[in-house]
């Protein structure tokens, strides 16, 4: 904003934690970077927060992560609460360049929870774990009482080897450079939101959840040094993601509308509920910035990777307009894609 | 979706744009309103200015159900959970606007019984399965969202639920643009009349601006090509010197309405002598109540309302955005105490706001384009 211009970190003066603090938009990132990490890291090098932490540990980079799975219902078509919490920290830890070695998972069980669905999310985890290629080494549950948690919470925590051919990093994004999407995006989202059961629509749509860590190790392989970033587009979508980008890097970004993947159901809910696509979750996406000159290439491996058929470029950086990403239709109109305020809520009136 | 990408085709929006820059006169400067918050959510969302030639201007009408709606109304709403242990329900569009003590989201994130239903029939369902509590439907809208609320009200009366009702905040097109046409700062050359809302009501109650206030008016769709189309249509009346009612959007909106929803509006609601409309103040019969004969679902009838009044800040110039006299960013708070997140005027809550998708779509581009 022209009022800001040199934007520090925010202050945080909310009263309470709200619903809108936990979606993964603006509220999210004003208590992250307001509240959380002036008392806890303050002395963190870098001033940009990504989606693991690294370290050095007798020569070796490692990467390190963490996340909690919160969701309703706890299985959706495509997946399931086990499936998310062994793949999203895969996830964060394949974006931040690491093959994800092994994970720790702690259990918050509400009393009442009936044992099979318990099992059920015990076996999905351990199918996850198998499938990407990671192992779980150890954990903790706890119970609280009947009431206090929707069935089941679980936190994930990874540990992962950083590629050393890979140099990611948000300071490296250059002008021209070109933005690549593995796939569809808003699957998850309206799944679930679908799944809840409140809205009588039927799709035959299911949830994304997958490893990335392929499509990662794709990229890395093919084009090395020309792979510049990558994030996976979760909470608040590719939208959300990519203004973070602009944000961090303090470049503009252009996104040719028609080029993004996505599918008919999700676009058809979408227009239905007043929601846009770009806003809408992702579970098994990997949003990958490469230099101009690398992007088919890097865009020929993503396409052989099993599930990467319809992956796709889908803009540029740009110099200006800094810190913004603007959505460009086929007719020539642009308009500014901003970051999620708060969960999605539908338009009906 | 295929029905909706041909009316987002390059090649007939091109042809729509042309036709535009054909028939303006370069020595007039058009003011034209969208009287729908559909149709600015629309304009900003596929940058339809971009497409236009600078002297059309697109003034932004009262057609947000949200935006129009007066704070104490929803402090009153929400009163009703904390005085009589109700389950307040309504639409997503209401769970961001904010009351003198929060938001209904905020409410509901303290612990408040607050629900997000996706029609007034899951309200219903809800006092079902709850015969223990009180539920009441905040029902928000224009003649697009009234019929229904009609008909769950109805169906509350044949199933005998006698725990459900209704607070009405239904409000009616027609006399909101009656009222700016006779605003003395009125300065308006065509409408775009709403598309959902005339999907019940038709195009008939729109004749009056034409006859007796002789402006064009064109009901439209929501696309790119629609809005376009729209403009062309009435570009054409202005340049022959007609002003008729015109139905660019007659795919979905039939020009005597829709007869059974229309009755069912009859049955169950009537006019109230008089409504607050933000930004606009009193409007006489602009607002819909339940009739007597359905007092037993009426929340105004079954519990104690004060009739909470707020005022809105001063310095907040929502009415003149409203009636077309501010551009959003001409407001004193616009982007600096008033924002999407923060917001103080209603204009700004609501995705169809002006200010909110000014805020959203444009500004955002100048502004950071500048610092």
């Amino acid at each position: 904003m022209s009022t800001l211009t040199l934007p520090g970190p925010p202050t945080f003066r909310d009263a309470q934690i709200d619903m809108a603090h936990g979606a993964g938009g603006k509220a999210s990132r004003r208590l992250v970077e307001g509240l959380i990490v002036p008392h806890l890291m303050a002395t963190a090098v870098g001033d940009t927060l990504n989606d693991a932490a690294f370290l050095s540990v007798g020569g070796a980079g490692l990467a390190l992560t963490t996340d909690s799975f919160v969701v309703r219902p706890l299985r959706f078509p495509g997946g399931s609460i086990g499936d998310l919490a062994v793949n999203g920290t895969v996830n964060d830890l394949a974006v931040a360049g690491a093959a994800p070695l092994a994970l720790l998972c702690s259990l918050i069980i509400e009393a009442g929870t009936p044992s099979e669905i318990l099992k059920a999310e015990v076996a999905a985890m351990g199918a996850a774990a198998d499938r990407a290629g990671v192992r779980i080494v150890g954990g903790d549950t706890k119970v609280v009482e009947h009431g206090k948690a929707d069935g089941l919470y679980i936190t994930t925590t990874g540990i992962g080897r950083v590629d050393s051919r890979a140099t990611l990093s948000a300071g490296s994004v250059r002008p021209g450079d070109r933005i690549l999407v593995t796939g569809c995006i808003g699957d998850h989202g309206i799944t679930v939101l679908l799944a809840r059961g409140d809205i009588d629509l039927a799709a035959s749509l299911k949830s994304d959840t997958r490893s990335v860590y392929p499509f990662a190790e794709a990229l890395i392989e093919a084009i090395g040094p020309d792979l510049r970033w990558m994030r996976d587009p979760t909470r608040g979508g590719l939208a959300t993601t990519l203004n973070e980008l602009a944000r961090d890097c303090d470049l503009g970004i252009t996104l040719e509308e028609e080029t993004v993947p996505v599918r008919d159901e999700v676009r058809g809910a979408c227009e239905l509920l007043g929601l846009d696509p770009l806003h809408i979750a992702n579970e098994g996406q990997l949003v990958a910035i490469v230099s101009a000159e690398a992007s088919e290439k890097a865009l020929a491996a993503l396409r052989r990777v099993a599930g990467g058929e319809s992956a796709a470029i889908v803009g540029r950086m740009e110099a200006s307009p800094r810190r913004t990403v603007v959505a460009v239709a086929s007719y020539g109109g642009t308009r500014v894609v901003d970051m999620l305020v708060g969960d999605p809520l539908p338009r009906i009136c | 979706m295929k029905f909706v990408d041909e009316f987002r085709d390059p090649r007939l929006i091109k042809q729509a744009s042309d036709e535009i820059r054909r028939l303006v006169d370069p020595a007039r400067h058009y003011r034209i309103m969208e009287v729908c918050g559909g149709h600015t959510h629309a304009i900003y969302r596929f940058a339809l200015a971009d497409l236009l030639p600078p002297n059309i201007e697109l003034v932004h009408g009262p057609g947000c159900p949200v935006c129009v709606l007066p704070m104490g109304r929803i402090d009153e709403g929400l009163s009703l959970v904390e005085r009589y242990q109700v389950i307040f329900t309504t639409f997503g569009d209401v769970m961001r606007v904010p009351g003198r003590h929060g938001s209904p989201l905020e409410h509901q994130a303290r612990g408040a019984q607050i629900r997000m239903v996706y029609s007034p029939l899951d309200a219903l369902k809800l006092a079902q399965e709850h015969p223990d509590r009180q539920v009441v439907f905040f029902a928000i809208g224009f003649e697009t969202t009234a019929p229904s609320t009609a008909l769950t009200v109805r169906r509350a009366r044949e199933l005998d639920i006698r725990n459900f009702s209704v607070f009405s905040n239904h409000v009616t097109i027609v006399p909101a643009v009656r009222a700016i046409l006779d605003s003395p700062d009125m300065r308006l050359d065509a409408f775009i009349g709403p598309g959902h809302v005339s999907t019940v009501i038709g195009a008939r109650p729109y004749g009056f601006i034409a006859q007796r206030y002789r402006k064009p008016v064109v009901i439209a769709g929501f696309e790119p090509l629609d809005l376009l189309q729209s403009i062309v249509m009435i570009l054409r009346q202005l340049r022959d010197g007609r002003s008729e009612v015109e139905n660019q959007y007659n795919r979905t909106v039939p020009w005597d309405g829709n007869m059974p929803a229309l009755r069912a509006l009859a049955d169950v609601f009537e006019l109230r002598p008089y409504f607050e409309w933000r930004g606009l103040g009193f409007i006489s019969q602009s607002a819909l109540k339940l009739r007597p004969g359905y007092a037993m679902w009426d929340a105004e009838a079954r519990f104690d309302m004060p009739g909470i009044a707020v005022t809105d800040p001063k310095a907040a110039q929502c009415g003149e955005v409203l009636k077309g006299v501010l551009k959003p960013h001409q407001c004193k708070l616009f982007a600096r105490e008033c924002t999407p997140e923060l917001p103080v005027g209603a204009l700004m809550v609501s995705s169809e706001g002006a200010c909110a998708a000014y805020f959203n779509y444009v500004h955002r581009r100048a502004g950071t384009a500048a610092s």
